[in-house]
C-alpha cells in the first residue's frame, strides 16, 4: 500500500508528461500540414503576383493598347498582345470542335456499347495519350504530321473549300503544313483523354435505375443516353469541356512546334500564326531588352488570368454534379 | 419508314459514329507511338548513355542531359512530396467538410492542370531574376509545382478511403493523432500515396516548358546545382528544331527514352491501383 502511494505521484506526473508530450506534437503536427495546405494557397496567388510584378512594365507602358494592338516589334520596342491571343483562342476552338464530339463518342463507346472485357484497354489506351509528353506530341507533329498535312489535307482544303463563299477564306493558304488548323487538330488529339475520361466517369455515376427505367419503356441506348445520361450529368460535361478548353489555351511545347511561330493575323487556318504559350517559349531566352521580357510575362500573366477563369469554371461545374450524386446516395 | 425504324437507324448511327470516335483516338495513339519507335530505336546508342551533347557536326549521347534530368526531377520529388503529403493529410484529416479546405482542393485542383509554362515564369520571377543566373535549383523547385497537385490530390483521396474504424480504434487506443496519421492512415494508403508519387514523376520526366527558361541548358556538365543545366526535354527540343540530322536523330533517342520512362511508370501506377483496389474488396 505505502509503495503504491509513493509511486502514484511519480506515474501521474509522468503521465502528465505524456500527455503533453502529445498534445505538443499533435498541435505541432496540426500546424506543419496546415502550413503545407496554406502553402498551395500562396503558391498560386505567388505565380499571379509574381507575373504581375514581371509584366508591370509591359502594362504600364501600353496600357490597355497591349490587349487590341498587334504591333510586335522588337526594334521599336512596341508590343501587344492582339496576334498571340488570337492563334490562343482560334487553335483551343479548333481543338475543342473536334475533341468534343470525339470524345463525347468515346464515352458513349465504353460506356454503353463496349463488350465488359473492351472497356478497361481502351479506357487505358485512351489514358496514355493523355500521359505521353507534350514535347512527343510536338516532334511527331513537327516531322511527321505537318508534312502529311502539307502533302495530303491542305492542298485539298484549298482547292475544294477555298473557294466555297464565307467559308472559304478560313480555308485558302500555302500547303506548308504548318499553322493554325494543325496546332488544333494537335491540341484535339491532347485534350481527348481529359475530356472524355471526365465524362466516362460522370456517365456511370448516373444512377442505373434512372437507365434501367429508360430502357423499360421502351428506349433505344442513343435515346438513354441523350435523353436520360446527358441531361443527368449536364453540368459536369461541361466541366469537362472547360478542363479540356483549359488544357488548349495553356498547351505550350506541341503548339510552339507545329504553329510555325509567325506573327500574322490571317484569317486562313492554313496559315502559321503564334499562340501565347508558343511566343513565350520562342522569345523568351531571346528577349533583348527588359520591355520585351516584361512583355512576354505579361502575355504569361494574361494566359495565367484567361486559364484560371476557365478552370474555376470547370470546377464549379464538376462540384456542381458531385454535391447533387452525394444528395441522392 | 415509320418512326420505330427511324429510331432504330439512329441509333445505329449514333452507335457507328462512337466507334469510328474510339478508333479515331486510338489511330493517333498509335501513330504516335509507332513515330517514337520506329524513329527512335534506330537511333539508340550505347554512346547515347556515356557521351556528351555534341556540337554541330560531331559525334556525342545525351549523358549530362540525362543526369540533368534526372537530378533535377528526383530534387523536384524530394521537395513537392513532403509538402504535397503535408497538404493532403490537412485536407483529409483536418479540413475534410471545412471551408478552407474546401477553397484549398479548388485552387490546388486549378494548380493541377494550370499551364505548365506560367509555373516556369512564376520561378523565374522568383528564383531565376533574384539569384542573376539559370539553376538545376529553380527548374526542380518549377517541376516541384508540378508534383505538388498531384501528391496533394491523390493523398486526399487514398486518406478519404482509408474506412474511418480505423482512425477510431486507433483513437480509442488512446493513440495520439499525429502518431494514428502516421503509423495508421499512412501505412494504409501507402500504395496510393506512391501511385501519386509515380504518376507525379512520370508527369515531370518529361515536362519541357517549365524548365525552358528556368534551368536553361547546358552543353557540358554542370559541375553544381548553381548552374544552368541540361535536361533531356530542353535539349530534344533545341535538337528537333535544329538543321542538321544528326541531333534530329539524338533528339528522337532522346523521345524514345522519355516516352518509354513516361509509359512505365504510368503502367506501373496504374498496376498499384488495381493491387489496391483488390486489397480493399
Amino acid at each position: 500500500m505505502t509503495d503504491s502511494r509513493v509511486l502514484a505521484p511519480i506515474s501521474v506526473e509522468r503521465e502528465f508528461e505524456r500527455e503533453r508530450r502529445d498534445r505538443r506534437n499533435d498541435n505541432l503536427f496540426r500546424y506543419v500540414v496546415t502550413g503545407c495546405a496554406l502553402f498551395v494557397l500562396i503558391s498560386l496567388l505567388g505565380a499571379a503576383l509574381s507575373m504581375l510584378w514581371g509584366g508591370r512594365d509591359a502594362l504600364v507602358t501600353f496600357g490597355w493598347q497591349f490587349l487590341w494592338s498587334s504591333d510586335w516589334d522588337a526594334v521599336q520596342k512596341k508590343f501587344g498582345a492582339l496576334v498571340p491571343i488570337y492563334g490562343t483562342l482560334v487553335t483551343a476552338l479548333i481543338a475543342m470542335i473536334i475533341a468534343v464530339p470525339v470524345s463525347f463518342g468515346i464515352s458513349l463507346f465504353l460506356t454503353e456499347i463496349a463488350p465488359a472485357w473492351l472497356r478497361t484497354p481502351v479506357a487505358a489506351a485512351v489514358e496514355l495519350l493523355a500521359g505521353i509528353p507534350s514535347i512527343i506530341y510536338g516532334m511527331w507533329g513537327l516531322f511527321v504530321f505537318v508534312p502529311f498535312m502539307g502533302a495530303h489535307v491542305s492542298p485539298w482544303l484549298d482547292e475544294h473549300i477555298g473557294p466555297l463563299p464565307i467559308i472559304g477564306p478560313l480555308f485558302q493558304g500555302p500547303p506548308i503544313g504548318l499553322g493554325m488548323l494543325t496546332a488544333g487538330i494537335v491540341l484535339a488529339i491532347m485534350v481527348i483523354p481529359f475530356i472524355s475520361s471526365v465524362m466516362r466517369e460522370v456517365f456511370i455515376t448516373v444512377p442505373v435505375q434512372l437507365k434501367e427505367s429508360a430502357y423499360a419503356v421502351g428506349n433505344t441506348t442513343w435515346e438513354v443516353v441523350w435523353d436520360v445520361v446527358l441531361p443527368y450529368t449536364r453540368s459536369a460535361v461541361i466541366g469537362g469541356v472547360f478542363l479540356g478548353l483549359g488544357r488548349a489555351l495553356g498547351e505550350t511545347m506541341a503548339v510552339t512546334f507545329v504553329l510555325g511561330n509567325a506573327h500574322l493575323l490571317s484569317p486562313s487556318l492554313l496559315q502559321p500564326g503564334n499562340s501565347i504559350a508558343a511566343t513565350i517559349a520562342n522569345e523568351f531566352t531571346e528577349a533583348d531588352s527588359p520591355i520585351y521580357l516584361s512583355s512576354l510575362i505579361a502575355l504569361g500573366f494574361l494566359l495565367f488570368v484567361v486559364t484560371f477563369v476557365v478552370l474555376a469554371i470547370a470546377r464549379v461545374m464538376l462540384n456542381r454534379l458531385a454535391r447533387r450524386a452525394g444528395e441522392i446516395a | 419508314m415509320n418512326r420505330w425504324k427511324r429510331r432504330q437507324l439512329r441509333d445505329v448511327i449514333a452507335k457507328a459514329l462512337a466507334i469510328c470516335a474510339t478508333l479515331f483516338g486510338l489511330v493517333w495513339l498509335a501513330w504516335i507511338l509507332w513515330t517514337t519507335v520506329s524513329k527512335g530505336l534506330p537511333a539508340l546508342r550505347w554512346g547515347l548513355f556515356t557521351q556528351m551533347t555534341p556540337p554541330p557536326g560531331a559525334d556525342g549521347g545525351l549523358l549530362n542531359a540525362f543526369a540533368g534530368s534526372i537530378e533535377m526531377c528526383g530534387l523536384a520529388i524530394l521537395i513537392g512530396t513532403p509538402i504535397g503529403i503535408g497538404a493532403g493529410t490537412y485536407l483529409a484529416e483536418y479540413a475534410r467538410h471545412t471551408r478552407l479546405g474546401a477553397v484549398i482542393r479548388f485552387v490546388n485542383d486549378i494548380l493541377l492542370s494550370a499551364p505548365s509554362i506560367v509555373i516556369g515564369l512564376f520561378i523565374y520571377e522568383l528564383m531565376v531574376v533574384p539569384m542573376g543566373h539559370f539553376s538545376a535549383w529553380a527548374g526542380a523547385v518549377a517541376l516541384s509545382f508540378i508534383v505538388l497537385p498531384v501528391v496533394v490530390r491523390t493523398t486526399d483521396e487514398m486518406l478519404k478511403l482509408v474506412p474511418t474504424p480505423m482512425r477510431e480504434s486507433a483513437l480509442a487506443l488512446g493513440v495520439p493523432q499525429w502518431k494514428v496519421v502516421r503509423q495508421v492512415l499512412y501505412r494504409a494508403a501507402l500504395s496510393g500515396i506512391v501511385t501519386g508519387v509515380l504518376l507525379a514523376l512520370a508527369r515531370i520526366s518529361g515536362e519541357t516548358a517549365p524548365v525552358l527558361f528556368t534551368a536553361l541548358n547546358n552543353q557540358y556538365w554542370a559541375s553544381s546545382l548553381n548552374e544552368p543545366t541540361a535536361n533531356v526535354p530542353v535539349v530534344i527540343f533545341q535538337y528537333a528544331l535544329s538543321p542538321f540530322e544528326f541531333w534530329h536523330a539524338l533528339a528522337w533517342a532522346g523521345a524514345f527514352v522519355v516516352t518509354m520512362v513516361v509509359l512505365v511508370l504510368g503502367l506501373t501506377s496504374r498496376w498499384l491501383v488495381a493491387r489496391g483496389r483488390t486489397n480493399y474488396e
